[in-house]
């Protein structure tokens, strides 16, 4: 494919306009997802959960419902409660939901619609030495999925069985949960009530979301690469997800330039661990690297056609 | 994994996203999923 060419400070220009372009377009997007998931300010105020309708309706990012501020479901919180009481209703509804979202647009969840990333990388941000990606962090991205199998999975059924409803990620880990749900309720004046009843399983989360949210400042989104089951489930649908960062292969010359800029462990871009901020776009020499909508090219250069393939 | 059987996955697990997403309204999984939501979700705070 044959492409214009432009000269060195066009291109340098280009290269400068993206570079401020397109971080601050994904900041923007999470902002508004976040506002969008807690459109209930009122509830921020009177310290009360919004209980209408849409909250029949999950959101796609990680954002509990407790929050007084949510105007709907968390679908990790609600697939285990689905799970947890699946001995008398399979877990449909949840399950398509998340089938459908990681169809759409898998992990690009997880970089643009999810405010616990957008706190997690806004914790980051913090002037601080950061600890860089290693073998060691690539190892640990495998724990979130010990933690999908275990604690989404299967001790709410183990619990279900017994007929006792154990939500065991929200109830021992989640720190979206402790952050949005517990915290903003129970500093609320209104709730003086069930601050009373906060003991040691709540100073318990809330000591696991102070070392997840201080461990953020130094290592990028160290909750959503190491513990997020939600991740987990939509990096199963890396390979056949609509929406992300696709790689021409005709293009690229496996120069690794990619892999060493992504700030998270891929292996290859748009891998599994991939959440397409698309800081990748930029730093391909070979210009290989664009943000699809399918056949579409949201950002980056255009795919050539099938038939101008070698 | 070639382009087509992508596509031809694609669309299989679509259709059972959406054939989930109907028995699971009709089963009542969606009020579940509000009844829950309603109220104050005492595991995500941390009350024992």
């Amino acid at each position: 494919m044959c492409w214009p060419k432009r000269s060195r400070s066009a291109r340098s220009v280009s290269v400068l306009t993206d570079r401020v372009k397109r971080p601050l377009t994904r900041r923007l997007i999470q902002l508004y997802s976040a506002l969008l998931y807690n459109a209930h300010l009122r509830g921020f105020v009177e310290g009360e959960i919004y209980t209408g309708p849409l909250k029949k309706i999950c959101v796609p990012g990680l954002n509990c419902y407790s929050c007084p501020g949510a105007v709907s479901a968390c679908p990790l919180g609600a697939l285990q409660n689905a799970v947890a009481s699946s001995a008398d209703r399979p877990a449909f509804y949840v399950v398509g939901l998340l089938l459908l979202f990681g169809l759409f647009l898998g992990r690009v969840i997880c970089g643009y619609l999810c405010p616990f990333g957008l706190i997690q990388e806004l914790l980051h941000k913090l002037p601080t030495k950061k600890v860089r990606k290693s073998s060691l962090t690539r190892k640990l991205s495998r724990v979130k999925y010990m933690i999908l199998l275990v604690f989404v999975l299967a001790v709410p059924v183990w619990f279900a069985l017994k007929r006792v409803p154990l939500p065991a990620f929200c109830k021992y880990i989640c720190p979206a949960g402790t952050l949005e749900g517990a915290v903003l309720l129970l500093l609320h004046p209104a709730n003086s009530e069930l601050r009373a009843l906060a003991g040691g399983l709540f100073w318990w989360k809330f000591s696991l979301m102070a070392v997840i949210l201080a461990a953020c400042v130094f290592v990028y989104r160290a909750f959503c690469r190491f513990l997020c089951p939600l991740g987990a489930i939509y990096g199963l649908f890396s390979r056949i997800a609509l929406l992300g960062v696709k790689v021409d292969p005709v293009r690229c010359t496996d120069c690794g330039a990619c892999v060493r800029a992504c700030p998270t462990d891929i292996l290859k871009v748009g891998d599994s661990e991939c959440v397409h901020c698309g800081n990748c776009i930029d730093v391909c020499p070979e210009k290989a690297i664009s943000f699809c909508a399918g056949k579409i090219v949201l950002h980056g250069p255009a795919l050539p056609e099938r038939g101008q393939q070698k | 994994m070639t382009m087509i059987r992508k596509k031809v996955l694609w669309a299989v697990l679509f259709a059972v996203a959406v054939v989930l997403i109907v028995l699971g309204v009709m089963n009542g999984g969606a009020l579940d999923v509000l009844a829950k939501a309603i109220k104050i979700c005492s595991e995500c705070i941390g009350l024992d």
